[in-house]
Protein backbone atom coordinates (compact mmCIF):
# COMPACT_ATOMS: atom_id res chain seq x y z
CA UNK A 1 0.00 0.00 0.00
CA UNK A 2 2.99 2.10 0.67
CA UNK A 3 4.74 1.65 -2.50
CA UNK A 4 1.26 2.34 -4.00
CA UNK A 5 0.60 5.69 -2.84
CA UNK A 6 4.22 6.80 -3.46
CA UNK A 7 3.71 5.51 -6.94
CA UNK A 8 0.31 7.72 -7.19
CA UNK A 9 2.35 10.54 -5.95
CA UNK A 10 5.37 10.21 -8.55
CA UNK A 11 2.73 9.44 -11.73
CA UNK A 12 0.36 12.84 -10.27
CA UNK A 13 3.23 14.91 -9.51
CA UNK A 14 4.49 14.39 -12.90
CA UNK A 15 0.90 13.98 -14.83
CA UNK A 16 0.87 17.92 -13.29
CA UNK A 17 4.17 18.78 -14.56
CA UNK A 18 3.51 17.85 -18.01
CA UNK A 19 0.20 19.14 -18.21
CA UNK A 20 1.49 22.84 -17.32
CA UNK A 21 4.34 22.26 -19.60
CA UNK A 22 1.36 21.52 -22.75
CA UNK A 23 -0.26 24.47 -21.69
CA UNK A 24 3.06 26.25 -21.26
CA UNK A 25 5.43 25.41 -24.34
CA UNK A 26 6.76 27.73 -26.90
CA UNK A 27 7.02 24.99 -29.36
CA UNK A 28 3.46 22.94 -30.33
CA UNK A 29 5.51 20.08 -30.94
CA UNK A 30 7.02 19.89 -27.38
CA UNK A 31 3.44 20.28 -26.50
CA UNK A 32 2.30 17.47 -27.84
CA UNK A 33 5.18 15.65 -26.83
CA UNK A 34 4.29 16.69 -23.18
CA UNK A 35 0.40 15.80 -24.15
CA UNK A 36 1.87 12.16 -24.61
CA UNK A 37 3.55 11.84 -21.34
CA UNK A 38 0.67 13.33 -19.42
CA UNK A 39 -1.64 10.85 -20.79
CA UNK A 40 1.14 7.83 -19.45
CA UNK A 41 0.75 9.32 -16.37
CA UNK A 42 -2.77 9.35 -16.52
CA UNK A 43 -2.76 5.50 -17.30
CA UNK A 44 -0.47 4.67 -14.45
CA UNK A 45 -2.78 6.35 -12.46
CA UNK A 46 -6.02 4.54 -13.99
CA UNK A 47 -3.65 1.30 -13.15
CA UNK A 48 -3.47 2.05 -9.42
CA UNK A 49 -7.57 2.68 -9.50
CA UNK A 50 -8.01 -0.46 -10.85
CA UNK A 51 -8.95 0.62 -13.98
CA UNK A 52 -7.05 -1.79 -16.05
CA UNK A 53 -8.76 -1.65 -19.36
CA UNK A 54 -9.14 2.02 -19.20
CA UNK A 55 -5.72 2.83 -18.79
CA UNK A 56 -4.43 0.10 -22.17
CA UNK A 57 -6.99 2.13 -24.16
CA UNK A 58 -6.00 5.24 -23.26
CA UNK A 59 -2.80 4.46 -24.25
CA UNK A 60 -3.81 3.04 -27.40
CA UNK A 61 -6.34 5.37 -28.63
CA UNK A 62 -4.81 8.60 -26.99
CA UNK A 63 -0.92 8.15 -27.67
CA UNK A 64 -1.21 5.98 -30.80
CA UNK A 65 -3.99 7.89 -32.03
CA UNK A 66 -4.88 11.35 -30.96
CA UNK A 67 -0.93 12.66 -30.05
CA UNK A 68 0.03 11.33 -33.44
CA UNK A 69 -2.79 13.00 -35.07
CA UNK A 70 -2.12 16.36 -33.29
CA UNK A 71 1.38 15.55 -34.38
CA UNK A 72 1.23 15.25 -37.81
CA UNK A 73 -1.35 18.32 -37.63
CA UNK A 74 1.24 20.04 -36.33
CA UNK A 75 4.65 19.15 -38.62
CA UNK A 76 2.28 19.57 -41.46
CA UNK A 77 1.06 23.06 -40.88
CA UNK A 78 4.03 25.42 -41.57
CA UNK A 79 2.82 27.77 -38.87
CA UNK A 80 5.02 30.61 -37.07
CA UNK A 81 5.35 30.07 -33.96
CA UNK A 82 6.99 33.01 -32.45
CA UNK A 83 3.58 34.73 -34.30
CA UNK A 84 1.62 32.73 -32.14
CA UNK A 85 3.39 33.69 -28.75
CA UNK A 86 2.27 37.25 -29.09
CA UNK A 87 -0.26 38.00 -26.48
CA UNK A 88 1.20 35.43 -24.07
CA UNK A 89 1.73 37.88 -20.84
CA UNK A 90 -1.75 39.64 -22.36
CA UNK A 91 -4.35 37.14 -21.37
CA UNK A 92 -2.34 35.68 -18.59
CA UNK A 93 -3.36 36.93 -15.95
CA UNK A 94 -7.21 36.82 -17.07
CA UNK A 95 -6.39 32.61 -17.53
CA UNK A 96 -4.66 32.92 -13.93
CA UNK A 97 -7.74 34.62 -12.40
CA UNK A 98 -10.53 32.28 -13.59
CA UNK A 99 -8.26 29.16 -13.02
CA UNK A 100 -7.69 30.54 -9.18
CA UNK A 101 -11.47 31.09 -9.05
CA UNK A 102 -12.38 28.21 -10.64
CA UNK A 103 -9.96 25.62 -8.33
CA UNK A 104 -11.19 27.65 -5.38
CA UNK A 105 -15.12 26.61 -6.54
CA UNK A 106 -13.96 23.48 -6.84
CA UNK A 107 -11.43 23.41 -3.26
CA UNK A 108 -15.45 24.34 -1.99
CA UNK A 109 -17.44 22.12 -3.51
CA UNK A 110 -15.14 19.31 -2.80
CA UNK A 111 -14.64 20.28 0.70
CA UNK A 112 -18.38 20.19 2.25
CA UNK A 113 -19.27 17.30 0.23
CA UNK A 114 -20.02 13.92 1.27
CA UNK A 115 -21.53 10.83 0.13
CA UNK A 116 -25.03 10.28 0.46
CA UNK A 117 -25.58 7.19 3.92
CA UNK A 118 -27.78 5.15 0.80
CA UNK A 119 -25.01 5.75 -1.45
CA UNK A 120 -23.51 1.99 -0.91
CA UNK A 121 -27.15 0.61 -2.38
CA UNK A 122 -27.27 2.68 -5.25
CA UNK A 123 -24.35 0.73 -6.82
CA UNK A 124 -25.21 -0.42 -10.19
CA UNK A 125 -22.82 -2.81 -11.24
CA UNK A 126 -20.72 -3.61 -7.90
CA UNK A 127 -17.22 -5.32 -9.00
CA UNK A 128 -17.62 -9.01 -8.57
CA UNK A 129 -15.08 -11.45 -7.53
CA UNK A 130 -12.91 -13.55 -10.13
CA UNK A 131 -14.15 -11.78 -13.12
CA UNK A 132 -11.71 -9.13 -14.42
CA UNK A 133 -12.00 -5.66 -14.97
CA UNK A 134 -12.15 -6.30 -18.94
CA UNK A 135 -14.42 -9.09 -19.18
CA UNK A 136 -16.93 -7.08 -16.30
CA UNK A 137 -16.82 -4.08 -18.53
CA UNK A 138 -17.36 -6.23 -21.69
CA UNK A 139 -20.68 -7.40 -19.51
CA UNK A 140 -22.15 -4.39 -19.01
CA UNK A 141 -21.55 -2.70 -22.14
CA UNK A 142 -22.66 -5.54 -24.33
CA UNK A 143 -25.78 -5.74 -22.17
CA UNK A 144 -26.93 -2.58 -20.71
CA UNK A 145 -25.30 -0.28 -22.31
CA UNK A 146 -25.54 -1.58 -25.98
CA UNK A 147 -27.56 1.87 -26.98
CA UNK A 148 -24.78 4.05 -25.88
CA UNK A 149 -22.34 1.59 -27.02
CA UNK A 150 -23.88 1.83 -30.67
CA UNK A 151 -24.07 5.21 -29.89
CA UNK A 152 -20.70 6.16 -29.64
CA UNK A 153 -19.88 3.64 -32.66
CA UNK A 154 -22.53 6.31 -34.88
CA UNK A 155 -20.29 9.21 -32.99
CA UNK A 156 -17.12 8.08 -34.44
CA UNK A 157 -18.92 7.10 -37.94
CA UNK A 158 -19.78 10.35 -38.33
CA UNK A 159 -16.58 12.06 -36.79
CA UNK A 160 -14.56 10.04 -39.79
CA UNK A 161 -16.75 11.08 -42.59
CA UNK A 162 -16.78 14.30 -41.58
CA UNK A 163 -12.94 14.74 -40.91
CA UNK A 164 -12.74 13.26 -44.81
CA UNK A 165 -15.06 15.90 -45.97
CA UNK A 166 -13.65 18.52 -44.26
CA UNK A 167 -10.23 17.62 -45.98
CA UNK A 168 -11.06 15.97 -49.21
CA UNK A 169 -9.66 18.29 -51.91
CA UNK A 170 -11.65 18.13 -55.40
CA UNK A 171 -8.74 18.32 -58.53
CA UNK A 172 -9.53 19.35 -60.90
CA UNK A 173 -7.03 18.61 -62.86
CA UNK A 174 -6.77 15.24 -62.68
CA UNK A 175 -8.38 13.17 -65.37
CA UNK A 176 -11.17 10.32 -63.75
CA UNK A 177 -12.12 7.56 -65.45
CA UNK A 178 -15.73 7.43 -66.17
CA UNK A 179 -16.76 4.46 -66.77
CA UNK A 180 -20.47 4.71 -67.77
CA UNK A 181 -19.59 6.78 -70.73
CA UNK A 182 -16.86 4.15 -71.55
CA UNK A 183 -19.43 1.35 -71.37
CA UNK A 184 -22.26 3.29 -73.18
CA UNK A 185 -20.14 4.21 -76.22
CA UNK A 186 -21.52 3.16 -79.30
CA UNK A 187 -19.70 1.52 -82.08
CA UNK A 188 -21.24 3.97 -84.54
CA UNK A 189 -19.36 7.14 -82.46
CA UNK A 190 -16.32 6.08 -83.21
CA UNK A 191 -16.31 3.97 -86.21
CA UNK A 192 -17.55 4.58 -89.79
CA UNK A 193 -17.25 2.77 -92.74
CA UNK A 194 -15.75 4.27 -95.68
CA UNK A 195 -15.64 3.22 -99.80
CA UNK A 196 -11.81 3.94 -100.25
CA UNK A 197 -10.97 4.19 -103.90
CA UNK A 198 -7.70 2.88 -104.63
CA UNK A 199 -5.07 5.00 -105.35
CA UNK A 200 -6.90 7.95 -103.38
CA UNK A 201 -5.57 9.56 -99.82
CA UNK A 202 -7.49 10.54 -96.83
CA UNK A 203 -7.49 13.68 -97.20
CA UNK A 204 -8.81 13.82 -100.72
CA UNK A 205 -11.83 11.56 -99.10
CA UNK A 206 -12.47 14.08 -96.49
CA UNK A 207 -11.62 11.33 -93.24
CA UNK A 208 -10.47 13.32 -89.98
CA UNK A 209 -8.98 10.49 -87.96
CA UNK A 210 -9.31 10.33 -84.69
CA UNK A 211 -13.52 11.34 -85.53
CA UNK A 212 -14.30 14.37 -83.84
CA UNK A 213 -16.11 13.96 -80.49
CA UNK A 214 -20.06 14.74 -80.65
CA UNK A 215 -20.11 16.61 -77.32
CA UNK A 216 -17.51 18.35 -75.77
CA UNK A 217 -17.76 16.61 -72.24
CA UNK A 218 -17.23 13.11 -73.65
CA UNK A 219 -14.02 14.69 -75.62
CA UNK A 220 -12.86 15.40 -72.25
CA UNK A 221 -12.94 11.90 -70.99
CA UNK A 222 -12.97 10.01 -74.58
CA UNK A 223 -9.04 9.77 -74.11
CA UNK A 224 -8.99 6.49 -72.27
CA UNK A 225 -10.23 4.47 -75.01
CA UNK A 226 -8.21 5.43 -77.80
CA UNK A 227 -4.51 6.27 -76.99
CA UNK A 228 -3.27 5.56 -72.70
CA UNK A 229 -0.51 7.98 -73.68
CA UNK A 230 -2.43 11.66 -73.06
CA UNK A 231 -0.61 12.78 -70.25
CA UNK B 1 -18.86 10.24 7.35
CA UNK B 2 -15.90 8.63 5.14
CA UNK B 3 -15.71 5.86 2.14
CA UNK B 4 -15.02 2.87 4.14
CA UNK B 5 -18.19 3.51 6.52
CA UNK B 6 -20.13 3.39 3.99
CA UNK B 7 -18.74 0.60 1.57
CA UNK B 8 -17.09 -1.15 4.56
CA UNK B 9 -13.46 -3.06 4.64
CA UNK B 10 -12.08 -3.82 1.57
CA UNK B 11 -14.13 -2.41 -1.14
CA UNK B 12 -12.44 0.12 -1.76
CA UNK B 13 -9.47 -0.11 -4.01
CA UNK B 14 -7.72 3.36 -4.20
CA UNK B 15 -4.24 2.85 -2.63
CA UNK B 16 -4.98 6.93 -2.04
CA UNK B 17 -7.94 8.17 -0.68
CA UNK B 18 -10.27 9.66 -3.09
CA UNK B 19 -9.81 13.39 -2.33
CA UNK B 20 -6.12 12.88 -3.74
CA UNK B 21 -8.08 11.88 -7.35
CA UNK B 22 -10.55 14.83 -6.95
CA UNK B 23 -7.55 17.53 -6.47
CA UNK B 24 -4.95 15.97 -9.29
CA UNK B 25 -8.00 15.95 -11.85
CA UNK B 26 -9.38 19.58 -10.77
CA UNK B 27 -5.85 20.79 -10.85
CA UNK B 28 -5.89 19.32 -14.61
CA UNK B 29 -8.84 20.85 -15.24
CA UNK B 30 -7.57 24.09 -14.47
CA UNK B 31 -4.81 23.73 -16.57
CA UNK B 32 -6.81 22.87 -19.18
CA UNK B 33 -8.68 26.19 -18.95
CA UNK B 34 -5.71 28.11 -18.43
CA UNK B 35 -4.38 26.95 -21.81
CA UNK B 36 -7.17 27.88 -23.33
CA UNK B 37 -6.95 31.28 -21.76
CA UNK B 38 -3.10 31.41 -22.72
CA UNK B 39 -3.28 30.13 -26.10
CA UNK B 40 -5.88 32.46 -27.86
CA UNK B 41 -3.83 32.18 -30.92
CA UNK B 42 -3.10 28.81 -31.56
CA UNK B 43 -5.93 26.61 -31.92
CA UNK B 44 -3.67 23.31 -31.60
CA UNK B 45 -2.83 24.20 -28.25
CA UNK B 46 -6.44 24.93 -27.54
CA UNK B 47 -7.68 21.43 -29.06
CA UNK B 48 -5.07 20.19 -26.43
CA UNK B 49 -6.05 21.76 -23.33
CA UNK B 50 -9.99 20.77 -24.16
CA UNK B 51 -8.29 17.37 -24.37
CA UNK B 52 -6.51 17.54 -20.73
CA UNK B 53 -9.85 18.79 -19.70
CA UNK B 54 -11.70 15.53 -20.61
CA UNK B 55 -8.80 13.69 -19.10
CA UNK B 56 -9.17 15.22 -15.88
CA UNK B 57 -12.95 14.42 -16.18
CA UNK B 58 -12.51 10.99 -17.14
CA UNK B 59 -9.87 10.70 -14.02
CA UNK B 60 -12.32 12.17 -11.85
CA UNK B 61 -15.03 9.42 -12.97
CA UNK B 62 -12.41 6.34 -12.37
CA UNK B 63 -11.56 7.54 -9.40
CA UNK B 64 -15.42 7.39 -8.10
CA UNK B 65 -15.95 4.13 -10.06
CA UNK B 66 -13.12 2.59 -8.07
CA UNK B 67 -13.97 4.39 -4.99
CA UNK B 68 -17.48 3.31 -4.78
CA UNK B 69 -16.92 0.02 -6.44
CA UNK B 70 -19.25 0.93 -9.33
CA UNK B 71 -18.67 0.07 -12.59
CA UNK B 72 -20.38 2.25 -14.35
CA UNK B 73 -18.15 4.80 -14.12
CA UNK B 74 -15.99 3.71 -15.93
CA UNK B 75 -18.12 2.83 -18.82
CA UNK B 76 -19.16 6.56 -18.78
CA UNK B 77 -14.98 7.28 -19.03
CA UNK B 78 -14.86 5.15 -21.98
CA UNK B 79 -17.93 7.14 -23.85
CA UNK B 80 -16.07 10.29 -22.63
CA UNK B 81 -13.04 8.42 -24.49
CA UNK B 82 -14.73 8.01 -27.61
CA UNK B 83 -15.87 11.92 -28.20
CA UNK B 84 -12.79 13.47 -27.16
CA UNK B 85 -11.30 11.11 -29.81
CA UNK B 86 -13.99 12.27 -32.47
CA UNK B 87 -13.91 15.90 -30.97
CA UNK B 88 -9.81 16.00 -31.84
CA UNK B 89 -10.49 14.38 -35.28
CA UNK B 90 -12.83 17.11 -36.37
CA UNK B 91 -11.27 19.67 -34.77
CA UNK B 92 -7.86 19.08 -36.24
CA UNK B 93 -9.87 18.78 -39.82
CA UNK B 94 -11.69 22.12 -39.34
CA UNK B 95 -7.65 23.54 -38.28
CA UNK B 96 -6.48 22.12 -41.83
CA UNK B 97 -8.89 23.71 -44.01
CA UNK B 98 -8.87 26.73 -42.12
CA UNK B 99 -4.63 26.83 -42.22
CA UNK B 100 -5.40 26.19 -46.24
CA UNK B 101 -7.67 28.67 -46.40
CA UNK B 102 -6.06 31.91 -44.54
CA UNK B 103 -2.45 30.80 -44.03
CA UNK B 104 -2.26 31.12 -40.14
CA UNK B 105 -4.34 28.93 -37.42
CA UNK B 106 -4.30 32.19 -34.94
CA UNK B 107 -8.37 32.15 -33.92
CA UNK B 108 -8.75 36.01 -33.47
CA UNK B 109 -8.85 35.74 -37.33
CA UNK B 110 -11.89 33.75 -37.08
CA UNK B 111 -14.43 37.06 -36.29
CA UNK B 112 -14.57 36.96 -40.47
CA UNK B 113 -17.88 36.26 -40.83
CA UNK B 114 -19.68 38.25 -38.17
CA UNK B 115 -22.27 40.48 -39.14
Amino acid sequence: MMIAALAFYVFAAILIASAAMVVSARNPVHSVLFLILAFFNAAALFLLAGAEFLAMILVIVYVGAVAVLFLFVVMMLDINFSQLREGFQRYAPVGATIGVVLLAELAIVLGGWKFAPGAASLRFAPRAEGVHNTAQLGQLIYTHYILLFQASGLVLLVAMIGAIVLTLRDKTSSRHQVIAQQIGRMAGDTLEMMDVRSGAGVRELGIIRPKPAPEPEVAAHDDHGHHGGGH
Amino acid sequence: MTITDIMGEGTDMLAVGLGHYLAVSAILLVLGIFGIFLNRKNVIVILMSIELMLLAVNLNLVAFSSALDDLTGQVMAMFVLTVAAAEAAIGLAIVVIYFRNRGSIEVEDVNLMKG
